[in-house]
């Protein structure tokens, strides 16, 4: 409590124009910020892996096991920072046996739970099974287990059976789109249902939630592909970046529509909040949506893409364009996520004035626990990728 | 015929165990609801050992802005009465000053929320053209949005109409504070769970006023019921032009102002 009270104590100070007492204490702070932006990596990747196998993109298929895995990591961290924010996350449980109907909140754990068994699991089960099976023949020790007890013991290879294993890849996978755009438009339905907040409260929420997920699914995967292949002292498939820029150009555009779209509406129903709301943005959140969002994280990549299309370029400055894009795409949607959450608190409910965000280094909701949640996932990746190696030489025969 | 019969067999067994996988996943929940009724049955036996009917009443509260006179005892009373942490980012409830100016100019604060009184700091030369204050609390909407969102049901609209919260199993997620529009909870630095203004429903079931109501010097606030007809509260909603904070997100509040001016929030 003491530290709580010498926190709040300064920005008491800091308050511009009037604000209720009680919005002095910010509530959701920056791992609210990290959860959407990592379902949103979850959804993303996932929906890029379904590419390949429902809509036959063969140019992706390089990307497609890795994107599996991404999303797996991805999705086993997402529900800790929610649960380091819980005030009493012993209780947790609760908002799975006791559900409470009328809040979209509560269905996470179902959400989740179908996600992470129906989905995931599944297709990647059905994907490796087979590789399984021949790897844990060939293994010895405790590799040789893991794999046996990850093929949950099935042993059968035949024709038959892998015909079967397909079929069941492709259905889990349109089972899983619907389900990826529900994960994360559930995600922005949390946000979007809140009547009370005007910045927050947009049927469109969910829509733009789910399309800024792809984006950065996207990018993250070229990311991760670009980096993993040289180090592994491959070469890059100059095709499937090819393939990789032009969906993250195409689904930039679609998101970047929805947001204009999103702020002529705002502008143009001119609401009680507008002015609030117009402060809002040309002052404390200027730097994070008009300059990082905005112009960083989606027009520069979009003019960076568009011109390396158009001007036939050598594949080495392809590569470059495409890496520096992906790596402002990543840092604007962690923007646009900082710009919803945070910013949806900034600003008083009586509409009269502003408070600040002053993030904490230490402490379980500070900065280094944010950098430690952050960093899980890639740890959980490297452990993923040597259990089931996403790469093609590792697939046999 | 053999074959047959094996395959029917094992459609049985197929389905028996669906059956079984069914039970079994939805037993935990089953056993969660059965708790949580319990734990009604106690809170409804404290409740009927005092000889309260929840069904028999239904609460509101009336405030006559022309009445405040912005002493904050109100606040101060409220957080005695109920324990609320006394620094100044935790209230149940508090009383703002509105300043509006000739030429537009709006100026509300709360400083501390009212509890150290306000200072009549004028910062500019312009005209006033009224002013007045106006206090605050948790409207204990008939349609309350932080009941809705509250993922396990922790904060709920009982049988008389008061919005409550049982700590014993919030689990800090902080989303009904997000939910309420008026600002009216916080969540608590010790306990980590959501508080609000209860309207004293440790006093009310004793057929006592709410400490806010009890200790105002100028009878602003006015507790009581609201379907009868010979509560003083009917009778202020009877006798005076009646507004609502917030009336376009339709949460029905069940406080009620008198004399509420277009600029208050």
């Amino acid at each position: 409590m003491e530290e709580l009270i010498q926190h709040l104590t300064p920005i008491l100070k800091e308050v511009w124009g009037y604000i209720f007492p009680n919005e002095i204490e910010l509530h959701w702070g920056i791992l609210i910020v990290l959860y959407p932006y990592l379902t949103g990596l979850v959804a993303g990747a996932f929906i890029l892996a379904s590419l390949v196998k429902v809509f036959n993109v063969k140019e992706l298929q390089p990307t497609y096991r890795l994107a599996m895995l991404t999303a797996m990591a991805f999705l086993i961290v997402a529900p800790l920072p929610l649960l380091a924010h819980l005030g009493h996350p012993e209780k947790a449980y609760e908002i799975l046996i006791t559900p409470n109907s009328t809040s979209a909140m509560a269905m996470f754990g179902f959400v989740y739970a179908w996600y992470l068994m129906a989905v995931l699991c599944l297709e990647i089960w059905f994907e490796y099974r087979r590789d399984i099976i021949l790897w844990a023949q060939k293994e010895t020790g405790i590799k040789k287990w893991i794999h046996k007890i990850i093929s949950l013991f099935s042993k059968d290879i035949s024709e038959k059976a892998l015909h079967f294993d397909k079929k069941w890849v492709k259905i889990v996978t349109i089972i899983g789109i619907p389900s990826a755009f529900l994960l994360h438009g559930y995600v922005g339905f949390i946000f979007g249902s809140i009547k009370a907040n005007p910045w927050w409260s947009s049927v469109l929420m969910p829509i733009v939630f789910l399309f800024s997920a792809i984006v950065s699914g996207i990018a993250m995967v070229l990311i991760l592909y670009m980096i993993i292949t040289p180090v592994r002292g491959k070469q890059l498939d100059i095709l499937c970046l090819d393939k990789l820029a032009s969906y993250l150009f195409y689904v930039m555009i679609i998101d970047f529509s929805l947001e204009a779209l999103d702020f002529v509406h705002r502008v143009y129903e001119s609401e009680e909040s507008i002015k609030i709301l117009a402060y809002l943005v040309s002052n404390k959140l200027f730097i994070s949506l008009v300059v990082i969002q905005l112009f960083m994280g989606m027009l520069i990549p979009l003019a960076m893409i568009a011109l390396i299309k158009i001007m036939k370029s050598p594949p080495d400055l392809k590569k470059m364009v495409y890496f520096i894009s992906a790596i402002l795409v990543q840092v604007g949607i962690f923007s646009t996520r900082w710009n919803i959450v945070i910013g949806g608190q900034l600003f008083s409910k009586s509409f009269r004035g502003l408070t600040v965000y002053k993030i904490t280094f230490f402490g379980l909701e500070g900065f280094f626990a944010s950098v430690i949640v952050f960093c899980l996932p890639f740890i959980l990746l490297y452990i993923l990728t040597k259990i089931l190696p996403p790469w093609e030489e590792a697939r046999n025969p | 015929m053999e074959n047959k019969i094996i395959e029917t067999d094992k459609k049985v067994e197929r389905r028996s165990f669906l059956k079984k996988f069914a039970i079994l996943a939805l037993a935990p929940i089953a056993f969660g609801f059965l708790g949580a009724s319990d734990k009604l049955k106690t809170v409804k036996k404290w409740m009927l050992q005092n000889g309260y009917i929840p069904s028999n009443h239904k609460w509101g509260m009336g405030i006559d802005i022309s009445k405040c006179i912005g002493c904050g005892r109100c606040a101060v009373a409220c957080k005695n009465e109920n324990n609320v942490p006394k620094e100044p980012f935790f209230f149940r409830t508090w009383v703002e000053r509105y300043r509006i100016y000739e030429d537009g100019d709006i100026q509300v604060d709360s400083p501390n929320g009212s509890i150290d009184g306000f200072e009549n700091t004028r910062t500019t030369n312009k005209k006033m053209l009224r002013s007045f204050f106006v206090p605050k609390i948790c409207n204990h909407c008939d349609n309350p949005p932080c009941v809705q969102v509250c993922p396990v049901g922790a904060t709920f609209k009982g049988e008389d109409g008061v919005v409550l919260v049982d700590s014993d199993y919030c689990v800090g997620c902080r989303y009904c504070i997000q939910a309420c529009p008026y600002g009216a909870r916080f969540l608590h630095p010790e306990t980590h769970t959501a508080e609000k203004c209860t309207f004293c429903y440790h006093r009310i079931v004793q057929d006592k006023l709410p400490a806010c109501v009890e200790v105002c010097p100028t009878q602003a606030r006015v507790f009581g019921e609201l379907n009868k007809k010979s509560s003083p509260l009917v009778r202020f909603l009877r006798m005076n032009k009646i507004g609502i904070l917030k009336p376009s997100l339709n949460t029905e509040p069940k406080v009620y102002y008198a004399n509420l001016d277009m600029e208050v929030k």
